[in-house]
């Protein structure tokens, strides 16, 4: 198999979602699946090939720095869970 | 005569058994239509009732994309698209249901339970707009919102009986569109005839200057002047590789009967290949699972949804708010799409899968050379059965065959009802080039006016 529950494990930490163990064994089987089918890929030659991120070929978009209307700050903190004096709390960072 | 008909609309969905809404918003669309009534508001969709889903902000009216972790948001605004809808005097019925983030291919991985297909409630509505599809096609709203990231508004038209089409790559604004992967997803159309939605695309399209991937190349037509009975001299390209394993009989049949109905009207037919259709299924997933990994990490419970639990360390606390607030779907596309991004891997699969999205992209323009539209299934096979493909990932994504190389190469398509199998919808898809949108309605609309497949579910 070509993922490991420990590997998985790992995604997941990176990915932060927390998961447990039958979790993990579920998602190495599916990934491994899913990864297999992926293989196909493989088989083409796709050496001189662009690469397509965009399909209507974007540039940057500029706009004029110009002050606008914005939302006023009990508006914009009404979602957040918690607060304190006018700012979003959040846990430590360390 | 408009409040009558919302109360009466309103009345049917309190009665259903489609789940098709996660959030309602009568007195607003009761208000609007009296607003109507009374003359003090007009529009191109004056009184018109409309459904939104739900990964499309709505100021003031909660907007959960399916999912629990954004249970409890209320957007301080508009999307540009909803904007638009009141701009135009529509009254909004409420949210709709769909796959949590739009990830899915059913509306079963919905937080808030699964729709059911009007057509047989046992089965599916398709996905990810399930909650739009079912709406419309059960007569609890005129027309309705989707997005379409892999098909997401074409199979549920398709399972559902109804007309879906995905616009062009940035003809319609994403702004205030909660995204899952940006670079492939557009808002849609949903309605009952062809008439119905490119009315809703003419509201819709158009320049934003507030979304940097809406560009402004179709400004000014007018998709409803596009509403015309004429097929003659139209060649239709009929892509082989969209006919291959897997496909039902009864769809395969349905889709040619149709062709050769467009054939008697006076258009032209013939086969085509597009080389490269067996990749699209892994590039798509690859580059979808790559975008919302990255998409989705704004989702940490501080700005904005679900909070749980004692604060410990960042890394902890984050890592359980999305452990609860995250279904097992869009776990498993964020996990996969960091790892296809993680060192040693972005090479072998997103790279890859982008350079594959440029053959494929090659593949249509190289057809539109020949051909001004294509005919293809819509899906595979008719509306499967709920739990059908729940422990099965991969069957579930094996379904979007035919939908996800549109969205890979940007161009637009319109799927409508051509048949049944029983008592289940059919859908054919007609593709075109970018920003082709005109052809294909005046397409799809021959094709209505000339058959007889817009039946209501039975009981209906």
């Amino acid at each position: 198999m070509a993922i490991s529950v420990k590997d998985v494990q790992h995604i997941a930490s990176l990915a932060c979602v927390e998961i447990d163990d039958e979790q993990r064994e579920r998602f190495a089987k599916q990934f491994n699946s899913i990864l297999e089918y992926f293989k196909e890929l493989d088989g083409l030659n796709t050496e001189d090939v662009e690469p397509t991120y965009h399909v209507i070929g974007l540039n940057n978009v500029f706009r004029e720095d110009v002050v606008e209307e914005s939302l006023p700050q009990e508006e914009a903190l009404r979602n957040a869970p918690k607060q304190d004096k006018g700012f979003i709390k959040g846990p430590r960072i360390v | 005569m408009y409040e009558e008909s919302v109360h009466k609309t309103f009345d049917r969905i309190k009665r259903s058994k489609l789940n098709a809404f996660i959030t309602l918003t009568e007195q607003e669309a009761v208000r609007n239509a009296r607003a109507v009534d009374e003359g003090r508001v007009a529009g191109k969709l004056a009184g018109m009732t409309v459904a939104v889903k739900d990964c499309i902000t709505t100021r003031g009216v909660a907007t959960t994309c399916g999912s629990r972790i954004l249970s409890g948001y209320v957007p301080p605004f508009d999307a540009e698209v909803v904007a638009r809808l009141k701009r135009e005097g529509a009254a909004i019925v409420g949210k709709s249901n769909m796959d949590e983030f739009a990830m899915g291919t059913s509306t079963e991985s919905s937080y808030y339970g699964p729709t059911r297909n009007p057509y047989d409630l046992s089965r599916v509505p398709g996905g990810s707009s399930g909650g739009s599809g079912a709406a419309v096609a059960g007569l609890e709203c005129r027309m309705a919102l989707g997005t379409d990231t892999g098909g997401s508004v074409r199979c549920p038209a398709s399972f559902c009986g109804i007309v879906g089409i995905k616009p062009t790559y940035g003809l319609v604004s994403r702004y205030g569109v909660i995204a899952y992967a940006n670079s492939l997803e557009q808002v849609g159309p949903m309605a009952r005839n062809v008439s119905d939605a490119a009315l809703l695309l003419d509201v819709i399209a158009g320049h934003d200057p507030k979304d940097s991937t809406s560009v402004g190349e179709a400004d000014g037509v007018c998709y409803s002047d596009h509403l015309v009975e004429d097929v003659k001299g139209l060649t239709i390209g009929v892509p082989r590789e969209y006919f291959g394993e897997g496909t039902d009989k009864r769809v395969e049949d349905a889709v040619w009967n149709a062709i050769m109905r467009l054939n008697k009207l006076g258009a032209d037919y013939r086969e085509i290949s597009l080389p490269h259709t067996k990749y699209a299924l892994s590039a798509y997933y690859i580059i979808a699972m790559c975008e919302a990994s990255s998409n989705l990490a704004r989702f940490d419970g501080l700005r904005y949804g679900l909070r749980t639990g004692r604060d410990e360390n960042w890394h902890t606390t984050f890592s359980r708010i999305r452990a609860e607030g995250f279904g097992e779907e869009v776990k498993r596309r964020i996990m996969l799409g960091t790892y296809a991004l993680s060192e040693g891997y972005y090479g072998r699969y997103y790279l890859k899968a982008l350079k594959i999205r440029t053959l494929i992209k090659r593949d249509f323009e190289q057809a539109f050379k020949n051909v001004d539209v294509l005919a293809a299934p819509t899906m595979p096979f008719p509306a499967f059965k709920l739990g059908e493909h729940m422990d099965d990932p991969l069957s579930m994504y094996m379904a979007d065959v035919d939908t996800v190389p549109i969205n890979l190469a940007g161009v637009p398509s319109i799927s409508v009802p051509c048949g049944f199998a029983g008592q289940l919808p059919i859908g054919i898809q007609f593709i075109g080039g970018l920003f082709g949108e005109p052809k294909i309605i005046r397409t799809a609309y021959t094709f209505e006016l000339n058959t007889d497949f817009q039946r209501l579910p039975e009981g209906f």
